[in-house]
């Protein structure tokens, strides 16, 4: 019996169980999470912090629990994955922490001063509930699905209820969904939900699930037009019209990351399950067209615009006899000019950015409080500032490793639908951090999207803990040796019919 | 604190991230090539290995009859299938099959196992290689006890509890 063995495609697969590798490693990340607690507070107030302890101590119980359950119900794992994720989660941990002081400070001013304050901003204690929620729903998931192809039976299902879900918000009273110029969330009390993160995962699997049925047929029946075969429409016409669907529906909520996204999720998917290089030729022609069709929407005009040149849109740009000011909204239509966009946010990173440098300002020396959103949708370049590119770097490497594990989980498994389920999970979570990351550093036009795992917000970390337990399983799955069998008669005898 | 203890401490934390990171490459390369500790740990495991016992055919009764079907080598080695008293079709892949064995010395329709009265039976269904139940053709329904390998081209199959 050998550690390593190698699939019918002729690429080793360890079939050990690593737990100490795992426990090792998730240690380290613990021990990282708590170092930059302590630098935050020692950086701040040269003492070791109060909430090093608390928030550090919670966070190693989680980490204990999950690291428990994967060795019990999945040993054979990747022993990589919930280490990494767990680093991850930890330093967003640290760096809210880090905000939320700030912020609490500057609440803490504005009180006594005798001002009426209410809160929106980076809360640690929030931040570390999500984050039990979400390793809870990791060790559900690892418990119900003790077989990954459970979810195969309920595709269509598991297809409906994703695509409902991504649906709602749109219908729902803006005072119910609405915030900061997209329709994507549902809020119940003071608990708002962004169910686009979970139907991401649930048309994954269906379109896995689809896929692995048709696969031969879209890949070999077709018409052919020159050079591309295309498959026959009703091989296609069910996902061409889900897709379709999500797309429109992300339209209607202004929620253009997401449709980047879905888009990207479909062709990636597609060409994995079929082999064909057509697919990606299709779904870059598919996109180049978009890119023209895309500014006639102001909301995209817009970002495109404060994209390719911010600098006049700093605080609000102001069309005034086709010269652009920098004018706040109030003062723009005071003066009879057309207000346009603002490019503070997007600015006010990239200056973070700067700051930071090579090496950074260090753990709670710089000023990352100072762009909107630092502990959402900006958080990247809050670490930009204080870990600066050395920093950066280990955190996009983290992402890198994820989608490496997964993608060669997805390659070893022998089962077809966890090949796709593992490949498709792996990309999109890929495309996620492309966008975001592409977007406050201004390589591409900034929408709003989590940042995994590091952002403040519920549902992003859920969804990304349910993803983790997946690629968890699929990997376990396919790292498990065969079974050995119990009568051992010698060679198996072969005969070979010319 | 003053500045130079506050910048050791920012290039140490640095430093000890992109240790985090050379250690979770580290694990991979272990994975791929293997380390010398599981090695070690491997080689000493060995000897309680053959301690396995070869299970004889058990008597037929209630309490011995399987549950699972495992595909032990072949292409699709390390598959496990419930069994859940329906018929199941086994052969080289498609449509019309309810086990796909991936096998090229197999069938498109090679041989079924279907249940009468809590016991396993497998006929062949016409294939060219024929199938095997232990070391005997199958050219009638056979009775599958647990544990015994049934081959079929290059895949062996077997009934366990």
């Amino acid at each position: 019996m050998s550690a390593i063995s190698t699939n019918e495609a002729g690429i080793p697969v360890a079939t050990r169980p690593r737990r100490s590798a795992q426990l090792g490693m998730l240690i380290f990340a613990m021990i990282i999470t708590v170092a930059g607690f302590a630098q935050v507070g020692l950086a701040r107030d040269g003492s070791l912090p109060a909430g090093m302890y608390g928030y550090g101590i919670g966070l190693g119980i989680l980490a204990a629990g999950a690291y428990i359950v994967v060795a019990r119900f999945a040993p054979y794992a990747d022993p990589l994955l919930l280490p990494l994720a767990v680093f991850l989660n930890g330093i967003g941990l640290a760096m809210i922490y880090r905000l939320d002081l700030n912020t609490s400070a500057d609440a803490k001013a504005t009180i006594a001063a005798g001002k009426s304050y209410s809160y929106i901003g980076p809360s640690t204690t929030n931040q570390l509930e999500w984050t039990a929620l979400g390793i809870i729903f990791f060790a559900v998931t690892l418990l119900v699905l003790r077989d990954i192809k459970i979810v195969q039976r309920y595709i269509y299902t598991i297809g409906a209820l994703g695509l409902f879900f991504l649906a709602l918000p749109g219908f729902l009273p803006s005072s119910i969904s609405g915030a900061m110029g997209a329709k994507i969330w549902i809020r119940i009390g003071s608990m708002s939900i962004q169910p686009g993160e979970f139907s991401k995962l649930a048309l994954v699997a269906f379109f896995a699930g689809y896929l692995v049925n048709k696969r031969q047929a879209m890949s070999t029946v077709g018409k052919e037009f020159g050079p591309i075969k295309l498959p026959r429409a009703r091989d296609l016409g069910p996902i061409l019209v889900i897709w379709a669907i999500c797309l429109g529906v992300l339209a209607l909520e202004n929620d253009f990351g997401s449709a980047i996204l879905f888009f990207g999720l479909f062709v990636s998917m597609l060409y994995i399950a079929t082999e064909r290089f057509e697919w990606v030729a299709i779904g870059l022609l598919l996109l180049a067209g978009a890119c023209l069709v895309a500014p006639m929407i102001p909301h995209v005009a817009q970002r495109i615009d404060t994209w390719l040149d911010p600098k006049p849109y700093f605080d609000g740009g102001c069309k005034i006899n086709g010269v652009i000011h920098n004018q706040m909204a109030q003062t723009c239509s005071a003066h009879g000019g057309q207000y346009i966009a603002d490019s503070g946010q997007l600015m006010r990173g990239l200056f973070s950015m700067g700051q930071g440098g090579v090496l950074g300002t260090g753990m709670g020396q710089g000023e990352p409080w100072r762009t909107p959103l630092s502990y959402s949708d900006f958080i990247f370049t809050s670490f930009g500032e204080e870990l600066g590119l050395t920093g950066l770097m280990v955190i996009l490497l983290a992402y890198a490793l994820i989608v490496q594990r997964g993608m060669k989980a997805a390659i070893a498994t022998k089962d077809n639908f966890s090949k796709l389920f593992a490949g498709g999970v792996s990309f999109v979570f890929a495309l996620q951090v492309f966008v975001i990351v592409g977007g406050v550093t201004r390589l591409i036009p900034l929408t709003g999207l989590t940042t995994p795992f590091l952002a403040q917000g519920g549902s992003s970390l859920l969804a990304n803990w349910i993803l983790i337990a997946i690629l968890i399983r699929i990997s376990d799955a396919a790292r498990r040796p065969a079974p050995q069998p119990i009568q051992d008669e010698g060679m198996t005898q072969v005969v070979n019919t010319a | 604190m003053n500045q130079l203890t506050l910048t050791l401490m920012k290039v140490a934390f640095l430093a000890v991230l992109w240790l985090f990171v050379i250690a979770a490459v580290g694990v991979i390369r272990a994975d791929l090539w293997g380390s010398k500790a599981a090695a070690k740990a491997l080689r000493s495991s060995k000897p309680a290995q053959p301690a396995r016992q070869p299970k004889a055919a058990a008597p037929r009764s209630r309490r011995s009859e399987p549950t699972k079907l495992v595909i032990t080598q072949g292409a699709r080695a390390g598959t496990t299938l419930d069994l859940a008293g329906t018929e199941i079709v086994m052969g080289r892949g498609g449509n019309d099959v309810t086990l796909p064995l991936g096998d090229d010395y197999s069938s498109g329709r090679h041989a079924r196992l279907f249940s009468q009265n809590g016991q396993w039976f497998v006929e062949d269904l016409g294939s060219t290689n024929g199938t095997f139940l232990g070391r005997a053709k199958v050219s009638r329904p056979e009775p599958v006890p647990v544990g015994v390998p049934i081959r079929i081209g290059k895949t062996v199959i077997e009934l366990r509890k």
